[in-house]
């Protein structure tokens, strides 16, 4: 095999909390981006996927091990990247051709040449005519192939693209990833390998020669592997919907070691550092929930998951965390990549709405430790109330502080909705339920969200 | 193919048009040389601390030029530092915290502290020419300006998109090309609003920054400020009608060839993915795009120069590619920040115990006096924020709820808003003489004279941002009049509200300053209160009183920040925001 191009050496991050506690965001990965290669990373919300991918093009500084460009250390190169944002990132106070200007003009090129490489590549992504325009005058789908030209005219040898499709429609999205394809296959650009991050696992197995599969809690790479299938691939062949199958079947089950695809360099697999007291909250609301458990008893009570997501039009980042709370819950379980509605789960569905939240509330109590917790404590407490900083410091030591916010913000809708407890926003504290009925009787309903 | 209109009357005129406007900036062009030339004469010219003010109208062009003047270099410095300290505190994050403090701090310090500290300062630098004297009242009024300016580009800087920044990270920009592409166009539309804040501030600051004494000294510059003030001494009200005139023109003007174009122009730097309806616009802007000798000098300087700057940056960036972390030197420079900071610290903590046995002077009835006097201006502040908001609240609720009404209103609030109340203080102070008001329920009238067009504005904007669905369920409903109130219309506007209130509580505070202490017709009008403490103080060198009362000030604006309006904020911003 030839040399790399990237080479990750037990690359990590995490955040310092305190001297000896620190949130690990990636454990220690071994990674490699060989030149003619399109590699998709995928995993679900939480994983560190792109947090990966800014250490891998020298923007963000992992915390520990290297990431060698050539067998350089990327700190002291100056590697030629360039990335494709989700959010576009256009300067929308500058007109198309200035914004894929700008590179240029940061490396000092004449403005003739620099004219003339900027119309070229604007004429390959299909935007010419364009020039004079400002970004807010275009679609998204044409935003995005600014964007594209921006990163593709300075002829970098890795392109790195975060989750490039997922803002743009359906059809958009299809049309920009045949193109970016055609331009790969027939080396209209000089590009030697791509880098994509992307949580759409369709996308990927369209795109990708090779697929890496993240864990989460820390990041770590579950599996990493070839797609042997040949190009122009067909989303309706039966191998494609395999491959689909498998990679959903290792995402739904987070502790098995995936044992069916040959598992090549840098697959390894790490354990969680330590013990977890809290299991992590999917962040879903109750109301999908119920929604998701109906459509399982009426594909029969059991049904692949990724028929479910083309069910609904879902990415896995959209359908995951409610397939896992529905399991935590104990509504619903994961066999084989198909989810399997239980007894609680069919009783939970079928009855009529106060009968629902008897329901949830006895299965959330039964299931998840914060709620258990927060009741507890407000009922110990002889105001019934307690702040938020008393479950903040607790979840702090296993989550980072955005995940702390939103895991209590979870466990606050699920509370609500089962009629646990409830949530006073401006005092920014737990009340009890009951309590807070009798004070304050004629409050108007919260806004719906 | 487009048809040929050869003999066209409408084609003349098309073509006529851009060689007038060519004329117009090339004699504009012009002036501005001839005036830099008159400024820098009377600048450099010998000293002569107090300038005799002739009250005829013929000269009031020439005052009023020496005061615009005077506005927009202390502007210009302002925004100069305004970029510098917003860059460093957003960048530096050893710095960031002191930084933001500290500006917490100089914001709530009235500009009449700093007056004889600044004036002894300048005049001692340029001791023989007019320059010091002219210095010290433009520091005054660049301090009057400054703040605001500093947190809105810090603020901006903090809100950039992380994506935006990345874009630049990997495109390579330096730093000037990362300033120029991303962060001024970021920063440019609350940097031009609080511009025109500013300038409007600058004048109200100047009409007591042109006549002032210090210690035993009178200085006096010439000026609109001063004009003012000497015609309504002598009772001259043609005079005073002047001046005023004069004052509104000016008013106008800025707006119509400086803050709209600037308005206009900016739109293109808004942050947003979808083309909005209503914009505003600018003939003059539109005829400076058109100009062909603006089109000439953009192209043949201008862009040359900036190519040249930037390739040098690129260059030099080539020769010299990164060194890979080096943990050794940074050790150095943290090396260099405890030192730099050890001796800072020594330096204030010198300063500072200067500064309290300079306290220990007061005697204990004095500071009583303080005291009581802050208690008086406290007073006064909150009854005219509660005056403001009495007639502003239903007269902008009104207005906002009538888009025709607003379309009118809007730009003569503007204007009037822009109007610097101190112009008018000696008129109203002679009115309420007359009418047998003292300066103590006075100076009321001037604080709300000069905060309540803060709190009318966000009304209007307020009663604006009500979706007419809120309203129509009362309508539907048969809402009582109390019941739209309290439910609709000040739930509605409270956000508003409370960014007005903040707003004219700086004001009223900053107003207490010139409106409780007045020289009038050669004799001082004052009242109790820590404002006129702080003025008199001032004017009579008395400098232990004058940080006294400062530091009493201060302590009250930033404690009354922390303890009312933030949390009153918080509030706003969570339980009342409607999206």
């Amino acid at each position: 095999m030839t040399d790399p191009i990237i080479q990750a050496r037990q690359v990590e991050k995490f955040y310092a909390q305190s001297r000896d506690a620190r949130i690990q965001v990636i454990a220690p990965t071994d990674l490699a981006i060989y030149p003619g290669e399109i590699v998709a990373l995928l995993g679900p919300s939480g994983s560190g996927k792109s947090t990966l991918l800014r250490m891998l093009s020298g923007l963000s500084r992992p915390s520990g091990g290297a990431v060698l460009w050539h067998g350089q250390d990327v700190a002291s190169t100056q590697p030629n990247v360039s990335i494709v944002f989700q959010s576009f990132a256009l300067f929308p106070w500058l007109t198309v051709l200035e914004n894929v200007e700008a590179p240029l003009k940061a490396r000092g090129m004449e403005v003739m040449d620099r004219h003339r490489r900027s119309l070229k590549i604007l004429d390959t992504v299909g935007l010419d005519g364009f020039e004079a325009a400002y970004p807010r005058e275009l679609s998204g789908g044409m935003r995005q192939r600014v964007g594209f030209a921006r990163a593709l005219v300075v002829e970098p040898e890795v392109l790195f693209m975060d989750e490039p499709f997922s803002a743009l429609d359906v059809l958009t999205a299809d049309n920009l990833r045949g193109e970016l394809l055609e331009l790969w296959q027939k080396k209209t650009i000089p590009t030697k390998a791509i880098f994509l991050v992307t949580h759409n696992i369709d996308e990927a197995v369209f795109l990708a020669d090779r697929i890496i599969v993240l864990g989460r809690n820390p990041g770590h790479v579950r599996t990493d592997f070839r797609v042997a299938l040949a190009q122009p691939r067909d989303r309706k062949d039966s191998a494609f919907t395999a491959l689909v199958d498998y990679i959903y079947k290792v995402l739904t089950q987070p502790d098995v070691v995936p044992a069916e695809m040959p598992v090549i360099a840098g697959g390894r697999r790490i354990r969680d550092q330590r013990q977890m007291r809290y299991e992590m909250l999917p962040h879903a609301r109750p109301g999908g929930i119920a929604a998701l458990l109906e459509l399982i008893i009426d594909f029969g009570g059991r049904t692949d998951i990724y028929r479910l997501a083309d069910e609904l039009s879902f990415e896995i980042d959209d359908l995951f965390p409610i397939v896992e709370a529905a399991q935590l819950l104990g509504f619903a379980k994961i066999e084989e990549g198909d989810a399997a509605i239980t007894p609680e789960g069919r009783a939970y569905a079928e009855s009529e709405i106060l009968r629902q939240k008897e329901l949830f509330r006895q299965a959330a109590v039964d299931h998840v430790l914060l709620l258990r917790q927060i009741t507890r404590a407000l009922a110990n407490k002889s105001d019934h109330s307690v702040p938020e900083e008393f479950f903040l410091d607790m979840l702090d030591e296993q989550f980072s502080d955005d995940e702390c916010r939103r895991q209590l913000e979870t466990a606050i809708s699920w509370g609500r909705y089962a009629e646990l407890f409830d949530w006073d926003d401006s005092r920014r504290r737990f009340v009890l339920a009951e309590h807070e009925h009798e004070e304050i009787q004629d409050r108007a309903p919260e806004p719906a969200k | 193919m487009r048809p040929r209109f050869t003999l066209s009357r409408q084609l003349a005129v098309e073509r006529t048009w851009p060689f007038f406007i060519d004329l117009s900036v090339a004699a504009a062009l012009l002036a501005g040389f001839y005036a830099i030339l008159w400024i820098a004469k009377f600048w450099f010219s010998a000293a002569i601390p107090e300038i005799e003010i002739h009250l005829a109208p013929s000269h009031l062009p020439l005052y009023a030029f020496y005061s615009i003047v005077r506005i927009f270099v202390a502007y210009a410095l302002s925004l100069a530092f305004a970029i510098a300290y917003g860059y460093t505190a957003a960048y530096n994050k050893r710095l960031e915290a002191l930084l933001i403090a500290t500006l917490d701090i100089l914001q709530s310090i009235p500009v009449l502290s700093f007056l004889p500290g600044v004036m002894l300062a300048m005049i001692s630098l340029f001791p023989s020419r007019q320059l010091g004297i002219e210095m010290g009242a433009i520091l005054l009024i660049f301090t009057g300006e400054v703040w605001n300016m500093a947190f809105s580009f810090y603020t901006s800087l903090k809100s950039i998109p992380r994506e935006l920044m990345e874009a630049c990270e990997i495109g390579r920009f330096s730093r000037l090309q990362r300033l120029f592409q991303l962060e001024l166009p970021f920063a440019a539309i609350g940097l031009i609003w609080n511009s025109i804040v500013s300038v409007a501030n600058g004048w109200f600051f100047l009409m007591v920054c042109e006549m002032f004494p210090v210690g035993s000294r009178n200085y006096r510059l010439p000026g609109l400020g001063s004009y003012l003030q000497t015609a309504a001494s002598e009772g001259d009200f043609r005079a005073v009608t002047w001046g005023l005139v004069a004052m509104v023109l000016i008013i106008v003007v800025t707006d119509q060839l400086l803050w709209r174009p600037l308005i206009a122009w900016s739109d293109k730097f808004k942050f947003e993915t979808v083309e909005s309806e209503e914009r505003v616009t600018s003939s003059v802007l539109h005829a400076l795009r058109n100009s062909r000798v603006v089109a000439t000098i953009e192209r043949r300087t201008f862009r040359p120069m900036s190519e040249w700057f930037y390739n040098s940056l690129a260059e030099r960036k080539r020769k010299h590619p990164p060194q890979a972390p080096r943990t050794e030197s940074r050790r150095g420079v943290t090396a260099i920040y405890i030192a730099v900071g050890l001796v800072a610290l020594a330096g204030i903590l010198f300063a500072a115990s200067d500064a309290v046995r300079m306290l220990r002077d007061i005697h204990r009835s004095e500071f009583f006096t303080l005291l009581a006097g802050a208690g008086l201006t406290f007073l006064r502040v909150n009854a005219a924020l509660l005056f403001a908001s009495l007639w502003t609240i239903p007269v902008g609720v009104a207005i906002g709820f009538q888009p025709r009404l607003s379309h009118i209103l809007q730009p003569i609030a503007q204007i009037a808003a822009s109007f610097p109340a101190t112009a008018l203080f000696p008129l109203i102070l002679l009115a309420l003489a007359r009418i047998g008001v003292s300066l103590g329920i006075g100076s009321v009238v001037l604080m709300l004279l000069a905060a309540q067009w803060y709190i009318l504005f966000n009304v209007i904007a307020g009663a604006q941002a009500i979706p007419s669905e809120l309203k129509e369920i009362a309508t539907l409903f048969r809402f009582s009049n109390v019941q739209r109130w309290t439910t609709v219309i000040l739930p509605g506007i409270f956000p508003f509200l409370i960014t007005g209130l903040i707003t004219a509580s700086g004001g009223a505070w900053n107003a207490s300053i010139v409106a409780e202490y007045f020289q009038l017709r050669g004799h001082t009008l004052m009242t109790l209160g820590l404002g006129a403490q702080i003025s008199a103080a001032s004017d009579h060198a008395n400098y232990a009183v004058l940080l006294a009362g400062t530091m009493i000030m201060a302590l009250m604006v930033v404690t009354i920040n922390r303890l009312v309006w933030r949390p009153l904020y918080h509030l706003a911003e969570t339980k009342y925001r409607l999206d």
